[in-house]
């Protein structure tokens, strides 16, 4: 049997060679690995080695001829006893086999099983469960995760301070004395390596809780988060899947200043892979972490420092929990719809107020809990009954969480619209340190109010 | 040292010609077209992987760089699947959708395949953790390019794990260029093996063209690691024939240094030792050689014919 030379491509973009030297010649017998001729590539000269055994039969070409296009035979080996035919014309173009795939248009951008969670937000006004009493934000996620690791081994929590020092916000007192330094562990300040650890430890099948001091320095360890624990899944074909919640405050504290203060939302919220949460009460923070915590994919869970210390009821059920790509309708309304997360809830609910009482405005909020997957059906829902909407959000304007919205809305909702969206963000600038300054830059009840009073055309 | 049988020295050569025929027709098919985008060859290095794989207990898990796919045949896994990734369809190894650099395989604890620098680092000293959080004998290779060990994370990862003592085994392959960068122009100290010492982890340093140096290093190593003395460095010295993947013509070494090193071909030192203790004839090498020959051919023309990922599988394995 004889085999041709192919002229070979040896680079991405290479679509013809110089063939400047031969190695063998006619009779010659070829092995394995042998170096058969030198080309002349647009880059540079490379040598060629044989992949496959026999006599040199011919070279069809000569030394020194130039632009042989790749893929054209250049050589045959084979069994000298056997007659050959030698094929005049070799396939002259390389050969592209790739199938047309649908082109990815933006009504695509959500995962198709974000469409079967159907489960409502439990609404908190009709829980049966309600403890009587208050506790903190706080309280309500460390409590979620001690019930989390009693129920299974392969919880532990890692992040810098989370064991001795009962965690720099608190928000993990108590776990190391009850469940042991093995599984509550304090790393050095190396987020890089203690995240990638972290994301090692998810795929061979242990379910870390990873907390950052705050997510300002999960940048130091965003490769790890998005290269590694967002997308081995699908780089694996469905093997390997990341159990791993990212958690901790994000945004802006109290006069932090700029490095101390950033909101990630939209960074994460782009990336297919990754989950992302955003709590707003003690409520729903115990309901989706518990949920964070039983997925089997990435979650980025952005607490929030100021909300650490909000009050209000839970549900003390271990297996109460809140499912993930549902928002909850936190007020409802007729007159135009506010969407919102994490603190800014609050400050969306007392302009809701204020709204009511100086412009007889009846606004529906809508807490969006999860933001990727987002729950697109209830915001479509609200402004088709409303006809007006507002986002509000703490992070910078470009590219956020309500940009998206404001795409969806247009996109999926545009007849029902009566004015156009407006997105209520922090200044489009790093943050400062002056407390005047630091008002000013974000979001605040006045904000809401104006762009409440801008899509209802009043003065 | 390990005692080595007859069968290990069979199985020794068949893996290293193994991991060269493949790679010389992944060249091959990458030539015509049908490989795209990177493609990182491992000839010249095969006496590292192959001599790790003879100290290696099937439960202890690999973790590597993209230049993957000789760890993934020395882990025993299918050639025909491998090419089939390489060649992008869905027999392979990920079904199409990780390509050369970013192949796995979880029920051989071979945990990819990654192509960032040194992101590999810390992943497999997490696998290390919880093979010891679940209390398991074994332990995590963590394989390191000479380019890697100039990445911040790795010495991160090398501080964690001398601090929680993980059985982390890290095997750095010196192949003398990170792209084209040689190791005199990238690390300030050329002895990579000490930059554990900070951290308390011994290293040492091996010739990686002879598989016995390997093999005596790694079982070392190894014993040391899962003894639960914590991380272990090897710096294994080794060699690639070709450039840093097929567009490069690697034009920043000499001629004479690329022959200097086939001189000591290491597929070439087993062959000599099998002959040399009469272990086969040269009838039975030939053999051999022509099995591995007709399997890879098997396995290009498995991954040339397997179809390519269903169209609908774009939206798949996104979430679990």
């Amino acid at each position: 049997m004889s085999t041709e030379i192919l002229m070979p491509a040896l680079s991405p973009t290479m679509t013809e060679g110089n063939l400047s030297k031969w190695l063998i010649k006619k009779g010659d017998t070829v092995k394995a690995g042998d170096l058969i001729a030198e080309i002349e590539t647009d880059k540079a000269t490379m040598e060629v080695e044989a992949v496959d055994e026999g006599v040199v039969l011919d070279l069809l070409f000569k030394e020194g001829e130039a632009n042989i296009p790749v893929n054209k035979a250049i050589a045959i080996i084979g069994d000298p006893n056997e007659k050959v035919e030698v094929k005049k014309e070799a396939p002259v173009e390389k050969v592209i086999e790739e199938k047309k795939i649908e082109k990815n248009i933006d009504t695509k951008i959500e995962n198709k099983k974000n469409d079967i969670i159907d489960t409502p937000s439990p609404k908190i006004e009709e829980d049966r469960n309600l403890s009587s009493e208050e506790i903190t934000m706080r309280q309500a996620l460390r409590d979620t995760m001690a019930e989390e690791m009693r129920k299974d081994n392969k919880v532990f929590i890692l992040g810098e301070e989370v064991a001795e020092y009962q965690g720099a916000y608190k928000v993990t007192q108590g776990l190391l004395e009850e469940f042991g330094k093995e599984r509550v562990l304090d790393t050095p300040i190396s987020e890089h390596g203690f995240t990638g650890l972290a994301v090692g430890a998810a795929f061979k099948g242990l379910r870390p809780i990873l907390e950052f001091m705050t997510f300002n320095f999960s940048m130091q360890a965003i490769d790890q988060i998005i290269n590694s624990a967002a997308k081995t899944l699908y780089m694996s074909g469905g093997q390997i899947n990341c159990p791993i919640v990212f958690r901790g405050p994000n945004g802006a504290a109290a006069q932090v200043a700029a490095q101390h203060s950033q909101d990630f939302s939209s960074w994460y919220s782009q990336v297919p892979g990754l989950k992302v949460i955003a709590p707003s009460t003690p409520y729903n923070a115990k309901g989706l972490l518990r949920s964070a915590i039983s997925d089997p994919n990435p979650v980025i869970f952005l607490e929030n420092e100021i909300l650490y210390g909000l009050k209000g009821p839970v549900n003390n059920d271990i297996n109460f929990s809140i499912p993930i790509g549902k928002a909850n309708i936190e007020k409802e309304g007729k007159d135009l719809t506010i969407i919102t997360y994490s603190i800014m809830l609050q400050k969306s609910k007392e302009a809701a107020l204020r709204l009511k009482e100086e412009y007889n405005l009846d606004a529906e909020i809508i807490d969006l809990q999860t933001l990727r997957p987002l729950d697109t059906k209830t915001i479509l829902n609200s402004v088709k009954k409303t006809n007006r909407l507002i986002t509000v959000e703490e992070s910078w304007p470009f590219g956020s969480v309500g940009s998206e919205i404001a795409n969806i809305v247009q996109r999926d909702a545009f007849d029902y619209l009566d004015s156009p969206v407006i997105k209520v963000n922090s200044a489009d600038v790093p943050m400062p340190y002056a407390l005047s300054l630091e008002k000013l830059y974000l979001p605040q009840v006045d904000d809401i109010i104006n762009a409440a009073k801008k899509v209802s055309y009043i003065k | 040292m390990k005692k080595l049988q007859k069968a290990d020295y069979i199985k020794m050569y068949s893996f290293m010609l193994k991991i060269r025929r493949f790679e010389e027709r992944a060249a091959q098919l990458y030539g015509m077209g049908k490989i795209g985008g990177f493609c990182h060859l491992y000839i010249g290095q095969e006496a590292v992987v192959v001599g790790i794989l003879m100290t290696i207990d099937k439960n202890d898990s690999v973790v590597t760089t993209y230049r993957d796919h000789g760890h993934m045949i020395a882990r025993g896994l299918d050639p025909k699947r491998i090419m089939a990734e390489l060649t992008g369809r869905e027999d392979g190894y990920s079904a199409g959708k990780g390509g050369s650099m970013h192949m796995f395989s979880k029920e051989n604890n071979f945990y990819g395949g990654h192509g960032i620098v040194g992101a590999q680092v810390p992943i497999g000293t997490g696998i290390a953790f919880t093979h010891k959080y679940n209390g398991e004998k074994n332990i995590c290779r963590t394989y390191i390019g000479d380019g890697a060990m100039n990445n911040g994370q790795v010495f991160e990862a090398f501080n964690l794990a001398a601090l929680w003592k993980l059985p982390v085994l890290y095997i750095i392959e010196n192949n003398k260029y990170g792209m084209g960068t040689s190791v005199d122009r990238a690390a300030a100290g050329l002895d990579l093996y000490k930059r554990g010492e900070a951290f308390g982890i011994p290293g040492e340093k091996v010739d990686g063209m002879n598989v016995f140096s390997v093999i005596e290093a790694a079982d070392k190593a190894g014993k040391y690691v899962r003894e639960g003395n914590g991380p272990y460095i090897i710096e294994v010295q080794t060699y690639r024939y070709r450039g840093h993947s097929m567009s490069d013509p690697a034009k920043y070494r000499t001629k004479e240094e690329l022959d200097n090193y086939k001189q000591t071909d290491p597929i070439e030192i087993v062959k000599a030792e099998i002959l040399k203790k009469k272990i086969a004839t040269n009838d039975e090498i030939e053999k051999i050689n022509k099995d591995i020959l007709e399997e890879i051919k098997n396995a290009a023309e498995f991954a040339t014919n397997s179809p390519f990922p269903k169209d609908s599988e774009l939206y798949t394995d996104v979430y679990l």
